[in-house]
């Protein structure tokens, strides 16, 4: 398909026909006029391990659920391999019997994915099985059953389980992102929150409106998001359920309702509040709606992000002069201890899924940008190197990163890994897209 | 080529959007009605100036008459990560307090604005720390505190497109929305 042009010629001719790499469209056609997404990788990656992805046997190349295709875009976009270009693809065995190493080794790819898809009883069998091609041996080999139109999850599933046989990381593939879209010129704008696969395959409408929205967050469960929204004109904070749409306006007092973050058991919402005309922070009960504060300063506190056991919270606040990154108790009544000194500038802290490292904002030689801060050393590492890089949101498998930045006058989508080895960027062909957010695994992962 | 391979994929992730299962995420309809009507037809006016059409009705000749002479008058620009009255928008914060005191059944909306650098929700604060400026200082030209409403949008709800400085400088704001 196309996504291997995109390998070879990143720039200028090869550009147009990478644009079709991600071409995705939205839930329906009244919408797809504005929810047009199309995502590109616009850069590539250095010390990426070479594998080749065979087209897999019993379906037609190209396809939207060519699933040879998916397999290697999503180990394009994890940023540690480089698919060879399916038109260098010296042949195209579909079984293990079928293979000649030797063309293999000629090509210096390290690793081979063969496979096909066949009718079976309760819809089509995919069998892939991955080699080691210097040494011709099996790594891994898996029959999966599913239907065409779960086609494209099950290639996600294959290479969730190729990164993991080939790095020791659980792959993150079969993930999902939320992002917001805005289309049109201030000051008339029009606000969308969109999901789509971690690939950006298959963007939905959560909402939409023509007053902002904002600072969207995924409940543990991955069934319903957080998000602030403007619509009544002033901020209000809302869940949303993705399987029915269904939603609850938990939070519109007076003032600003923002920056909501779920606690890791799914019934509170760290939230931020100006109850007298400050922003503090405050903790929700989903429940009983019963509030707690937890800080109390003149500065701007807000920003909150859960610690891994539900203890405390870690947040923004100016209380300093300038923006730092704070913990306090998740049980009100305590004081703050300020983290971040490095930098004048730290803010939206996100936690690591292992929870030893936070991803925040930081103000690097005069520009924005992605860092990470290792809660035991204290060490801050800048990871990426754009002039307003901003709201980082980890892979549930912590080895990357999602985050936005900006690509001339338009906001777009970036992705880093946590080491820092190399960036990708994203890029959309309508309007702004910002603050993405990864989803937590799906229940079978977890 | 390319547009006829883009065209078919269209086809085909509609098709597939067609028959898909309710695990996908719906629009939400609901929330949708009272944002248009909101956004288009309320007297509230539109964010850039005062509403001097939709309210004409319910206000004397005179009240009329300062409003629209307030109307070029409606914005405070702010410096950098400052949340301080510049001296040369003191004229327009004096304004709009004597139009409030000398009308009392009159309401204001300050509506605070930041560039685009930074954090959003964090600018938040920042767009919610300058209103808060020209609310104490309407408050102390003898302005009612029933009279003025606040509302940040942050970073966003831009004046103007563009990230350099001059983009920035008509986007760090305060609005004074003159509403009935």
């Amino acid at each position: 398909m196309t996504f291997q042009r995109a390998l070879a010629r990143p720039k200028r001719k090869g550009l147009a026909r990478a644009l079709a790499w991600f071409f995705v469209l939205a839930g329906s056609l009244a919408t797809s006029a504005h929810a047009q997404l199309r995502l590109d990788i616009t850069q590539g990656v250095r010390d990426a391990v070479p594998i080749a992805v065979v087209p897999f046997g019993g379906q037609v190349e190209g396809g939207p659920n060519d699933v040879a295709a998916v397999i290697a875009g999503d180990l394009q976009l994890s940023g540690r391999f480089k698919p060879l270009e399916r038109r260098d693809l010296v042949a195209r065995p579909t079984r293990g019997e079928q293979v000649r190493f030797e063309d293999w080794r000629l090509l210096k790819s390290d690793f081979l994915v063969i496979g096909h898809v066949a009718p079976e009883a309760n819809g089509l069998a995919v069998e892939f099985e991955l080699f080691n091609v210097q040494t011709g041996q099996q790594l891994l080999t898996k029959r999966l059953v599913t239907s065409e139109r779960g086609l494209r999850a099950t290639a996600h599933r294959i290479a969730d389980l190729i990164f993991e046989r080939l790095t020791g990381i659980p792959g993150a593939f079969s993930t999902r992102i939320a992002y917001v879209a805005v289309d049109g010129r201030p000051p008339k704008q029009r606000y969308r929150l969109m999901v789509a696969d971690a690939d950006g395959y298959g963007p939905h409408i959560v909402t939409e409106s023509s007053e902002p929205i904002m600072s969207p967050a995924w409940s543990p469960d991955g069934q319903s998001l957080a998000y602030v929204s403007f619509e009544g004109k002033a901020s209000a904070i809302y869940v949303q359920r993705l399987a029915t749409g269904d939603r609850k306006r938990v939070s519109a007092r007076a003032g600003i309702n923002g920056a909501p973050a779920w606690s890791p058991d799914g019934r509170k919402l760290a939230l931020t509040l100006s109850r007298d005309g400050n922003l503090d922070l405050y903790v929700l009960d989903l429940a009983t709606q019963g509030l707690t504060r937890l800080t109390s300063d003149s500065a701007i506190d807000t920003e909150p992000e859960w610690s891994r056991d539900g203890a405390s919270v870690y947040f923004t606040s100016d209380r300093a002069g300038n923006a730092q990154v704070y913990r306090v108790g998740a049980g009100g009544g305590q004081e703050a201890q300020r983290l971040t000194f490095t930098n004048g500038y730290n803010a939206r802290p996100r936690l690591s899924p292992d929870g030893e490292s936070l991803a925040l904002v930081t103000l690097d030689r005069g520009a924005y940008r992605i860092a990470t801060y290792d809660l035991k050393t204290r060490n801050v590492h800048v990871l990426t190197d754009g002039r307003q890089d901003e709201a980082p949101s980890f892979a549930p498998n912590g080895a990357i990163l999602i985050y936005a930045t900006r690509a001339g006058a338009k906001g777009t989508l970036a992705m880093a890994s946590a080491d820092g080895r190399f960036q990708q960027r994203l890029s959309s062909d309508t309007g702004d897209v910002r603050e993405p957010v990864w989803s937590p695994f799906p229940p079978a992962q977890r | 080529m390319k547009w006829t391979h883009a065209v078919a994929f269209a086809l085909l992730a509609v098709g597939l959007a067609g028959c898909s299962k309710p695990k996908q995420v719906q629009p939400d309809t609901t929330a949708q009605a009272p944002v248009d009507g909101g956004a288009q037809t309320s007297g509230l006016g539109n964010e850039t100036g005062p509403a001097t059409g939709a309210t004409a009705g319910a206000m004397s000749a005179a009240q009329q008459q300062a409003l629209a002479a307030l109307q070029s008058r409606n914005i405070v620009f702010f410096e950098f990560d400052s949340s301080e009255i510049r001296a040369d928008y003191l004229s327009v914060v004096a304004a709009h307090a004597a139009y409030l005191t000398k009308f009392p059944t009159a309401r204001v909306r300050l509506e605070g604005h930041t560039d685009e650098r930074g954090s959003r929700e964090y600018n938040i604060g920042l767009g919610e720390r300058r209103a808060q400026t020209v609310r104490k200082a309407l408050m102390l030209q003898g302005v009612a505190e029933a009279q003025i409403t606040t509302v940040s949008y942050g970073e966003e709800r831009p004046a103007v497109e563009g990230s350099d400085e001059s983009a920035y400088a008509q986007n760090r704001r305060v609005e004074l929305v003159q509403v009935q």
